[in-house]
């Protein structure tokens, strides 16, 4: 089970999409999990072949559990497959004698992001006997009942509660999907953990992005509604590239020091009808055409919206853009999401009067942000981040 | 089922002289019964209860016994297996060690080992329990050390209707039948209807009835727990409470037909904790109604410390109302 965020602890498999003697190839989509965000469909880190499926449809498992095992191609060709441990089962270190070298064992394919600390949900949920029965008699997921007994344990009367009032929480349920109430307290957990542990230093820029518009119009003229280009995509083009060039804005600080990250994912901050955010990412924003990077945002959007995104994508965002120009707000100051170091915020294009060349005309005008994490980074190389991002609005046919 | 607790046309009657009552009626029915222990004749017993026999029945059939359990218990033996109907007196059940060996390699063995030849239709009555400040020697709770024991009947009565029908009950009964009475019960009084008489011992009694949580208990402890569901009450917990009556053999089905309806259970056993009667129940329990379960078995026992002598420890060391109150309450999640 992936950790699909900061504060993920445990997943529940909904779907898988492969059997075993499947052959997979990395960024395959192989399953389905239910988060707190959402479905998420997981993709695959390795070539070969699904060997056993390891966790079953509708268990919930804590961050780290093997879902399936696979024969990697390499294996299948040395025929030690069957050796291969369970990918993050706790390594149990042999003691070697010293003269010998260590013995090389079958590398576990990577988890797409490192565990976190030991998940407190870990243990085996406590269940009386009785209420066990009873739910087995009604097919009640013990999943879905809240335990009122000590430590937490799920007793008679909780299950017989559940039964009770089966509909609201069992519906909600079974749309594979948005659960708003625990996006809202993922968010929650998210933004006060943000708050709590990170020094944040605030940066505001106000951006003439005339060009850029007059481009976009050019650009737009001769396109049907659904090819076209978006202010949006020609903003997070500029902080992805303005974030390949100052590094200090782009990775993770965790356990306790900054790891600055090569590829540039940035996170878009997507709002859900009806209450809700996710910020998942669009991958190498830096590197891929802007027709696809545009492509790739409605996608992402559209995705979000509906409930679905991929592991990878809410998992590994380097830098998070956000926007709040639709709604008309000039200015916005993001909290950055943990365990990112930066946030760039972008209020709505205003036109404004403003000086080019010594006379004052109509220019279209944004205030773009910047929340940054002061354990990593300082106001003038914010500042200096900022201007390159500004810069890069002015030159979009560079873009 | 024993006879109702409260009926009409009782009479108050205490624990000790409802024991009487039952060994006069005894010799008044069977002339092959009589009763010997140390100072049952003269003295009248040392917790009074066979004061007067003597004047009644005569030294042939109340007969006092010199310092020696093994002997006198031996010579029990031999008399019921001669076709007598012996009831043995041991003061304490902390001197009934003395006579463990006829007891048990001999009274409860010698059908078995007879080929059926022979039984040992005797009854063996002894106190047992603390509480009234005689010390180690002479206050521990040794019947569940009985109850392990195959080829005898263990009973503990805890009420004057089991007391005063117990007796004739066990004196039925083809093999070795051992009766413990609670020291702190003599002096108990309760109501006895005017035909009392034998009571059923196979059965354990549901003396409270409840839904939330058993209680399961027997002989002196029996009114401590009836204590204790009384003030559960009072906090909205509605406590059943089982008087065992009969330590061995165990009554299964009462007690499992309580757990399954109340789904949690405490055993209350003045018994020492570690290898008790409570951890037989316990585990018959988990045998049998595990799936019925709703939180861990909880116990109450005595304290694994020789019975104090100080009124405060001797009290502190044995089952009382409120570690009963606060066992079921943990069972229940309400601490």
């Amino acid at each position: 089970m992936p950790s699909l965020g900061a504060d993920m602890e445990a997943g529940k498999l909904v779907e898988w999409l492969v059997k075993p003697g499947d052959r997979v190839k990395r960024g395959d989509i192989v399953a389905v999990v239910e988060t707190q965000k959402g479905a998420i469909e997981i993709e695959i880190f390795e070539t070969g072949r699904i060997e056993q499926i390891l966790v079953g449809l509708n268990t919930e498992v804590p961050v780290g559990t093997p879902l399936a095992r696979i024969q990697t191609e390499l294996e299948a060709m040395a025929g030690t497959a069957a050796a291969a441990p369970p990918p993050s089962a706790p390594a149990v270190p042999v003691a070697a004698p010293p003269s010998m070298p260590a013995p090389v064992a079958p590398s576990p394919p990577p988890a797409p992001l490192p565990p976190l600390a030991a998940p407190a949900a870990a243990a085996r949920a406590r269940v009386s006997p009785a209420a066990r029965r009873l739910a087995e008699a009604h097919a009640i997921d013990l999943a879905t009942v809240t335990g009122s007994g000590p430590a937490g344990a799920i007793v008679y009367a909780d299950v017989e509660r559940r039964l009770g009032a089966p509909v609201a929480r069992a519906e909600k349920k079974r749309a594979p999907g948005l659960d708003l109430d625990a996006m809202r307290t993922a968010i929650a957990a998210a933004m006060a953990r943000s708050k709590r542990e990170i020094p944040h230093y605030y940066l505001e820029h106000q951006v003439d992005v005339t060009a850029s518009e007059q481009w976009l119009a050019s650009i737009n003229a001769a396109r049907p509604p659904d090819g076209r280009l978006l202010i949006g995509a020609l903003m997070i083009r500029s902080v992805a590239l303005a974030a390949r060039r100052f590094p200090a804005f782009n990775g993770f600080y965790r356990d306790g020091k900054f790891e600055p990250s090569r590829a540039v994912h940035v996170g878009v901050a997507i709002a859900i009808r009806g209450g809700g955010l996710a910020a998942p990412a669009l991958h190498d924003a830096d590197h891929i055409p802007l027709d696809e990077l545009m492509a790739r945002m409605r996608d992402l959007v559209q995705r979000t919206r509906s409930g679905r995104i991929r592991s990878s994508e809410i998992s590994d965002p380097t830098i998070t853009v956000t926007s709040l120009g639709e709604r008309g707000v000039e200015t916005l100051y993001g909290i950055i999401y943990p365990p990112q170091v930066a946030i760039a915020g972008f209020g709505r294009v205003v036109t404004r009067p403003w000086v080019v060349d010594g006379a004052i005309g109509p220019r279209s005008v944004v205030s773009i942000t910047l929340s940054a994490d002061h354990r990593v980074s300082d106001g003038h190389a914010g500042a200096l981040f900022l201007a390159e991002i500004g810069r890069l609005l002015q030159e979009p046919d560079k873009l | 089922m024993p006879p109702q607790m409260t009926q009409p046309a009782t009479t108050e009657i205490t624990y000790r002289d409802a024991m009487r009552e039952a060994i006069r009626d005894a010799l008044h029915r069977d002339d092959r019964v009589f009763l010997m222990g140390e100072d049952v004749g003269r003295y009248g017993g040392c917790y009074g209860v066979s004061k007067g026999l003597l004047a009644e029945f005569g030294a042939e059939r109340i007969r006092d016994t010199p310092l020696s359990e093994s002997g006198f218990t031996g010579a029990g033996i031999g008399a019921a297996m001669a076709g007598m109907r012996p009831i043995v007196e041991l003061m304490t059940v902390n001197f009934s060690l003395l006579a463990l060996d006829q007891i048990l390699n001999t009274a409860a063995t010698v059908r078995h080992m007879s080929g059926n030849q022979f039984g040992v239709p005797l009854v063996i009555r002894m106190a047992t329990g603390a509480g009234r400040q005689l010390a180690a020697q002479h206050s521990h709770s040794l019947e569940g050390w009985y109850a392990h024991i195959p080829g005898i009947k263990v009973l503990a009565p805890a009420t004057v209707e089991d007391a005063r029908g117990m007796l004739w009950t066990a004196l039925q009964d083809p093999d070795p039948v051992l009766i413990f009475e609670n020291v702190m019960l003599y002096g108990m009084a309760g109501r006895l209807t005017a035909d009392a008489g034998p009571v059923d011992i196979a059965r354990a009694a549901v003396r409270r009835p409840g839904r939330d949580i058993s209680l399961i208990t027997y002989g002196g402890s029996l009114w401590k727990t009836l204590e204790a569901a009384a003030v559960l009450a009072g906090e909205n917990i509605d406590a059943e409470v089982i008087d065992l009556r009969s330590l061995r053999p165990l009554d299964d089905a009462t007690i499992m037909t309580s757990v399954a309806r109340t789904r949690r259970a405490v055993i209350i056993d003045e018994g020492w904790r570690s290898g008790s009667l409570s951890a037989e129940i316990g585990m018959r329990i988990v045998e049998q109604a595990f799936w019925e379960l709703d939180a861990p078995i909880g116990r109450v026992c005595s304290a694994e410390v020789p019975i104090p002598y100080a009124r405060h420890l001797e009290n502190a060391a044995i089952p009382q109302v409120p570690g009963i109150v606060a066992a079921a309450k943990a069972a229940l999640g309400r601490v």
